[in-house]
């Protein structure tokens, strides 16, 4: 028993150590699962703000990721379901932001029911049609049409997502059970 | 009138609505989650005040972030200002934005397609 708490001991520092190795090449500056909450949120973005200006990003870069990541979050903190489908329950989900060569990459993962997704994909499918005029006539469309709901959302998270990255939103539904799916949302901002 | 003086956080907005010294602003940060809450006390305020204007109202937007659900809120702002054109009275927002921030500038814009007020844009520099 000694022996394998032991060898146990030693893959998890090899997976420590390769995580972090991956992190480096991938430059991942965060991944986070878990509960998503406001405070979450301000930590997040206050923390990439400042990895940002340290390295010495644009300031419209900046104000663009910073800008699709509070909505990334907030639309996990608002939407995100989960698997015994409480309403009540937490909200959880993933992000992760990484730094490519020409861009930022800001994925995001939450679970959704399935019965939602049919109207989040044309919402998608929508969007992804647009340029960015259609996408600006969209968005004042919605903001007169929308009401605050309950949950304080006004439905125009994903149309401003598309807005300020400048490009489409890739995203991918993974069935997981016949109640829910996993729904994984690339944000790409351009760096120039 | 009551005067109205909110100090920023760094995730909600200053906010200065003086009838008597004719100043209206909201500036900084407006990310809450809950916007309702915040701004509730600001609605009532501009409602009351909409019904015995300033033969000039000159608004003040310089925003350095919001989400979507704030800008949700900040029309249902401008569309009470609108009433105050309506009636007869001059109202003026001057929009600031950043140099580098063609997204803020874009914002204000939108905006101005919305509401029937006049826009002034006012661009500024660190």
């Amino acid at each position: 028993m000694g022996i394998n708490m032991e060898s146990e001991k030693q893959s998890f520092l090899e997976f420590a150590y390769q995580l972090y190795k991956t992190m480096k090449t991938n430059e991942i500056s965060l991944v986070y699962e878990g509960e998503v909450t406001q405070d979450i949120t301000k930590t997040f973005t206050a923390l990439t703000e400042r990895n940002l200006t340290k390295s010495a990003e644009s300031n419209t870069v900046q104000k663009k990721v910073f800008n699709v990541m509070v909505e990334c979050l907030q639309n996990i903190s608002k939407h995100a379901d989960s698997l015994g489908g409480d309403e009540d329950e937490e909200r959880r989900g993933i992000i992760m932001v990484s730094k490519g060569d020409d861009s930022y990459n800001i994925i995001t993962g939450n679970i959704i029911k399935n019965q939602k997704v049919p109207e989040l994909k044309s919402s998608l499918e929508l969007i992804n049609s647009l340029d960015k005029e259609g996408l600006s006539s969209l968005f004042k469309q919605q903001i007169r049409e929308s009401t605050l709901s309950d949950k304080g959302g006004a439905g125009l998270g994903l149309i401003d997502i598309a807005k300020k990255s400048g490009s489409k939103l890739i995203y991918q539904f993974k069935e997981i059970s016949e109640e829910a799916s996993f729904f994984i949302l690339t944000s790409i901002i351009k760096r120039n | 009138m009551e005067v109205i003086n909110i100090k920023g956080t760094d995730d909600t907005p200053n906010v200065i609505l003086d009838k008597s010294s004719g100043q209206f602003e909201l500036s900084g940060r407006s990310l809450p989650e809950d916007v309702s809450s915040f701004y509730e006390v600001v609605l009532n305020w501009i409602d009351e005040y909409a019904a015995d204007p300033l033969d000039r109202t000159e608004f003040n937007i310089k925003l350095e972030y919001f989400n979507t659900a704030s800008s949700k809120v900040i029309l249902d702002i401008l569309l009470k200002f609108e009433e105050i054109v309506e009636n007869g009275k001059e109202v003026v927002v001057k929009w600031f934005y950043h140099e580098d921030e063609e997204d803020m500038l874009e914002a204000g814009e939108e905006y101005s397609d919305i509401v029937d007020i006049a826009f002034d844009y006012v661009v500024y520099s660190d």
